[in-house]
């Protein structure tokens, strides 16, 4: 098919685009503007802001405090970034290296997650961490097995079992995130192997390489693209995550969403929340340009 | 051609079966140190599998594989010593061209400095000096192949394994490809093997070639031997173009046979063919072995024809097809007995051509020892 040029038919482009543009334009950009306008404004009474121009709401979000949440909101995604990429790459090859027969079937292991909402994903795996849940029993359980075999073997007993607080933590959070985030970073990591010529694998070995140093220097340098992809778009979303730290993190584990989400609500103070919306929002985009500016790895066909 | 055939490669009863379908069956045969050995069949023979169970990519289902003596059941690809070319050349996208062909030296622990030399060295022979900094994508498909070769090169293998190296290359750089491939092995004395589809490309640069059909070794042979000696119909009408006639085998004598075909008429040759008498048999006729005579020069074909009995080696036809490929011409000859016939005629002056038309009857004679008889 030949290749079509928007120019020479501005009719067909602007009915296909034209619905689009209206869509991201209403309900995007118009929303997004006002609450950028918001947070040059200042609160006059319950329900009226008076947008004055002010920059006193970007003067209290860069506050010490308030940078320290966002360094750690910024940490946590890196934390649960840098997991999911451990993690994720080894699935993805096993995804791609498996028989033509089951991939499509782990691929869809992938992705069932996304059939169920959020929410309850989330709170199955409050279940599944809470001091009575499944994980706390099954270690207590094994605590029991050690405990009645020790003592069969006529040793001391080990003491009572204690569960482990596995929920309302940092630990949870980033559990939880990871979990949540685990198929963005698979995705975009599979379609990168997928593309990746075979026989530049084959050959490496050939050449003398084993598994591990052909995994190293060939098929890693040639994930580039997708762990790029991989890491923008698990990072992203988790730096702005609000459910997560919000259902199962503790007192000390806030992250930027739940400080805007409670300026929004219980705060009643929606210049301050938007302001630091923003300032999350221009973080973003700085990542965005970042990896926009790296250096394209050439491919050859 | 050295001068003790040492086998370097031995692959013995070997076979490989995907599920159900057989890719090789029960294949045996050497190929000697030195030598440029050609794997030749269509696509889908096995040839590929043969040649990547050679380097270890795919194992045997049965029989062994011995390279220099040593058996490799249970010797992956990294610790073989043979290196390949991939079709896809499969030169590394991100690395230099010096980095590429470093890059089996550096895993083998050679020194820096010599791995400068022999890079160099590597490229040179591939005439790419002055590459080194290149990226991949910065070259031709001939180029790249060429940093594949000096990458497997560098190795110094005992054997060399080429899958369809020429095959993604246009036709000149293919025909100057060859020449230079037999110059290299040649140059190096490392074992070639190489996988191909391409009868031109196998009998130029071959010193032996495996014809392979379904998976079995079709015909061993030189080149030459291949094209005048097949050894049955699949490689006559495989390796080149053929005429084939069934007939019955009529007379076969320590020095004398011929055979009758419904097709072609009386076919004398002047050698025996141990056959059985009134065997069925298959005469495969080359169509360059074939005179064409120009209309009316009917005398001259009696004279040509002078060492076969009257009446043999001899037909009639009306010109049904002609077509003029500048060197040659081929034509398609309906003969009396209604089956067609081709025959090729070089064209020795500029207006050969225009002595044929379509239409025109025809006479043809053919040698005696031309025709050979095919028993399966």
């Amino acid at each position: 098919m030949a290749e079509q040029d928007w120019k020479t038919n501005k009719g067909v482009f602007a009915a296909v685009s034209l619905p689009t543009l209206f869509w991201i334009i209403l309900f995007f950009l118009v929303p997004m503007a006002i609450v950028w306008l918001y947070s040059f404004g200042e609160n006059k009474g319950l329900t009226e802001i008076d947008i004055s121009g002010t920059l006193d709401n970007y003067k209290r979000a860069t506050e010490w405090l308030y940078l320290t949440i966002f360094g750690k909101s910024f940490a946590v995604a890196a934390l649960v970034t840098l997991i999911c990429l451990i993690i994720g790459f080894p699935v993805a090859m096993a995804i791609t290296f498996a028989s033509e027969k089951w991939r499509p079937w782990l691929l869809l292991g992938i992705m069932l997650p996304f059939w169920t909402n959020l929410l309850i994903r989330t709170y199955a795996l409050m279940m599944l961490l809470g001091t009575q849940g499944f994980a706390n029993k099954g270690l207590g359980a094994l605590w029991e097995g050690t405990s009645w075999i020790k003592t069969l073997v006529g040793l001391q007993p080990l003491p009572t079992w204690e569960p482990v607080q596995l929920l309302f933590n940092n630990f949870a959070v980033v559990f939880g995130l990871v979990y949540v985030h685990l198929p963005f970073m698979v995705l975009p990591l599979y379609a990168a192997l997928d593309r990746l010529d075979r026989s530049l694998i084959e050959a490496s070995l050939d050449l003398g390489a084993g598994h591990f140093r052909t995994i190293m220097r060939i098929v890693v340098p040639l994930a580039a693209p997708g762990i790029v992809a991989g890491v923008m778009i698990t990072l992203i979303p988790a730096l702005g995550a609000y459910l997560t730290p919000d259902l199962m993190g503790g007192t000390d584990s806030q992250m930027i969403a739940n400080v805007i989400e409670r300026q929004f609500k219980k705060a009643n103070d929606w210049p301050f929340g938007a302001a630091l919306s923003f300032l999350l929002i221009y973080a973003m985009f700085a990542l965005i340009a970042i990896q926009s500016m790296r250096k394209k790895v050439p491919e050859v066909r | 051609m050295t001068e003790t055939a040492r086998p370097i490669i031995q692959i013995q009863n070997v076979s490989k079966r995907f599920g159900k379908v057989t890719a090789v069956d029960n294949v045996t045969l050497d190929i000697n140190a030195g030598e440029f050995f050609v794997l030749l069949g269509p696509s889908g023979c096995g040839k590929t599998t043969l040649l990547r169970m050679i380097a270890g990519f795919e194992l045997p289902s049965e029989g062994k594989i011995l390279i220099d003596g040593h058996d490799m059941a249970g010797i992956p690809p990294n610790k073989r010593p043979v290196n390949m070319v991939f079709q896809s050349y499969a030169v590394f996208p991100h690395m230099s061209v010096a980095d590429n062909v470093a890059y089996g030296l550096k895993i083998a622990g050679v020194k820096g400095g010599e791995i400068k030399d022999r890079v160099a060295e590597a490229l040179e022979l591939v005439k790419l000096g002055g590459f080194e900094t290149r990226m991949p994508d910065q070259m031709s498909g001939g180029q790249r192949q060429r940093v594949a070769l000096a990458r497997s090169l560098v190795m110094r293998p005992k054997v060399l394994l080429l899958d369809e190296p020429l095959s993604a290359l246009d036709a000149k750089l293919r025909a100057q490809m060859q020449f230079e491939l037999s110059d290299l092995q040649e140059k190096v004395g490392i074992t070639f093997v190489t996988v191909t589809h391409d009868q031109d490309e196998a009998l130029s640069m071959a010193c032996r070639i495996g014809v392979i059909n379904k998976g079995e070794v079709a015909q061993l042979a030189t080149p030459s031997d291949l094209y005048e000696y097949p050894a049955n119909r699949f490689v006559a009408d495989f390796v080149g173009s053929v005429n084939i006639f069934e007939g019955k085998l009529t007379l076969d004598d320590p020095d004398k046979a011929a055979v009758d075909c419904p097709g072609l008429g009386k076919v004398y040759l002047n050698h025996g063919v141990t056959g059985p008498h009134g065997a069925d048999v298959w005469i495969a006729l080359r169509p360059e072995k074939i005179y064409l005579h120009v209309p009316g020069e009917g005398k001259a074909v009696k004279a040509a024809a002078q060492d076969a009995p009257d009446g043999y080696n001899f037909a009639r036809g009306k010109i049904k097809g002609m077509s003029y490929l500048g060197d040659i011409t081929l034509f398609e000859i309906e003969l009396e007995s209604g089956a067609c016939l081709r025959v090729s005629r070089p064209n020795l002056s500029r207006h050969d051509q225009e002595d044929f038309t379509w239409g025109d009857k025809v006479s043809m004679h053919w040698r005696a020892d031309s025709p050979v008889v095919l028993l399966g």
